[in-house]
């Protein structure tokens, strides 16, 4: 589950490969998902994304969903629960939210839903900041494999990818997204 | 032969020394430490990552600043700390420094933050464990004789890229006391191995030994000619008991010549900063005006102090 900027013929041979794998096309899964917010969130909701592809995909949201939408960021790494397998991962961003998380209505935004742990890292740091009124989740691709009970408010597009497989979402410097899938780099050290 | 303080991955599994620490695993610790920078400004300052981990303050030389920001650092981090005033135990009834790490090893720790009087005592300790296959015990030093003091020096470079963003560029004098400063050797290290051009060492001829220059850096025993062209200052603490003997005059020569007042910091750059390890002795090496003034960065030195010191315990003990 990460997000990188690529190239555009990069993006061009994702899209390709994405479309033989059966990945859906990740501006029409952004549109279904905005479509699915649209009217359904609370007109002050605060939209906090997950570094870090949940990051930006929270900003287009903001810009795209009628209301008072404030963005913040979190990256759960201080709290996930494979830091005694894997230690803590190189590149950390620090958590920013620029609003009152106590009594606010937070939608939490990530690219792809997975086993839901992320989710529920960023939840435990969230509880941190203060007891939010509610807590929702939007993401733009649920692939399934879920290894905790947790499931997305608001879903884009839905689909079942190997396990080995990493969903990986990518963006054009011009802001074009793409969804590829490539082998999964869970282990270390393999 | 291998880095001690690194695994057979080039990961970072104890920390002893900032010398022949490769550039991109200091950079790594100072990233690292910037989101935990900001856990020390919320309501709730604790994260969860070494729950359940026991972290032994083993402290063989005095020192409350660092044993209390080492503290709070663990228990930031969820850690449970236990203070071993070594002093006053075990060591006075005879046992010896790898029995006393053995037995604590045998209460399930799982990191010692180790000062020691002796040059490589946490390297002792370090190479024991690796070699007894306890490779899940992590050692920090937190200051070993004149050798290092590496942590002191990773939030030296993290208090720099701080306010110059880079180190690429800068100019960067160390004054005071070298010769008994290990603050001086880990910096030094750290600055050049993070590529500062140009380093300058300033002090008294008695305390700044000359083979410092083959360390890489200029040395230069008039402060007024070093400070030209300054964009970090750094002040080490005289130790008042070096006076006693033949290195120095007093402490009101030692002022004249390399104290830091505002009259010679206007020979920096305008925006140099002026860094301190603690504690100061003021009238000593810096003057109160600059102690207090707008250039000094002291007290922020001390906050990043225990989110460098966060970083580096969670990177250790997750490896």
């Amino acid at each position: 589950m990460s997000s990188q900027i690529r190239s555009d013929e990069a993006i061009l041979r994702m899209q390709d490969e994405a479309a033989a794998a059966g990945l859906p096309d990740a501006a029409t899964a952004f549109a279904e998902l905005v479509e699915r917010m649209r009217g359904a969130v609370a007109f002050d909701a605060r939209f906090v994304g997950i570094y870090s592809g949940g990051a930006w995909l929270a900003e287009r949201l903001a810009e795209a969903i009628p209301g008072n939408h404030p963005v913040g960021y979190i990256d759960a790494s201080f709290y996930r629960d494979d830091y005694a397998r894997k230690g803590l991962k190189p590149e950390l961003h620090a958590t920013r939210l620029p609003f009152e998380v106590e009594g606010a209505s937070i939608v939490l935004v990530d690219d792809v839903l997975f086993t839901g742990r992320s989710v529920r890292a960023a939840i435990n740091e969230l509880f941190d900041y203060g007891r939010p009124a509610s807590i929702e989740l939007a993401v733009l691709v649920d692939r399934g494999g879920r290894e905790l009970p947790i499931e997305a408010t608001y879903v884009g597009a839905r689909l079942v990818v190997a396990r080995e497989l990493s969903v990986v979402l990518s963006r054009t410097a011009d802001g074009t997204l793409a969804l590829g899938a490539e082998p999964n780099s869970e282990q270390r050290h393999a | 032969m291998r880095n001690p303080q690194l695994n057979a991955h080039g990961e970072l599994t104890h920390l002893l020394t900032l010398e022949g620490l490769p550039a991109e695993v200091i950079r790594r610790i100072l990233d690292t430490a910037v989101p935990f920078a900001s856990i020390g400004e919320r309501d709730v300052k604790k994260v969860p990552l070494l729950r359940g981990r026991s972290v032994f303050n083993l402290f063989f030389e005095n020192s409350t600043r660092t044993r209390t920001t080492f503290e709070i650092a663990a228990k930031r981090l969820s850690a449970d700390v236990i203070n071993l005033n070594i002093g006053a135990s075990s060591t006075t009834k005879g046992e010896t420094l790898l029995d006393t790490v053995d037995n604590l090893v045998a209460m399930n720790a799982d990191m010692f933050v180790v000062r020691h009087a002796q040059s490589g005592a946490p390297h002792l300790i370090a190479a024991h464990l690796n070699r007894t296959g306890r490779t899940h015990v992590h050692v920090v030093n937190a200051g070993d004789g004149r050798h290092a003091h590496p942590t002191q020096g990773l939030l030296d470079l993290f208090t720099i890229r701080h306010y110059k963003k880079d180190f690429r560029g800068l100019t960067v004098a160390i004054v005071g006391d070298i010769l008994h400063s290990r603050v001086a050797r880990s910096l030094i290290h750290g600055l050049t191995t993070m590529g500062t051009p140009e380093v300058r060492v300033v002090g008294p001829q008695t305390l700044l030994p000359t083979a410092m220059s083959s360390l890489g850096v200029r040395v230069c025993h008039d402060l007024r000619a070093a400070l030209p062209g300054c964009d970090v200052v750094v002040m080490l603490r005289l130790q008042n008991e070096r006076m006693k003997g033949a290195l120095l005059p007093s402490a009101g020569e030692f002022f004249k010549n390399y104290g830091l007042t505002p009259e010679k910091l206007a020979l920096a750059k305008p925006d140099a900063i002026v860094m301190h390890p603690g504690p100061m002795n003021r009238g000593v090496e810096i003057d109160s005006a600059v102690a207090d003034g707008d250039h000094a960065v002291i007290l922020p030195q001390v906050t990043f102090g225990i989110a460098v010191r966060m970083a580096v315990m969670s990177i250790v003990a997750g490896n």
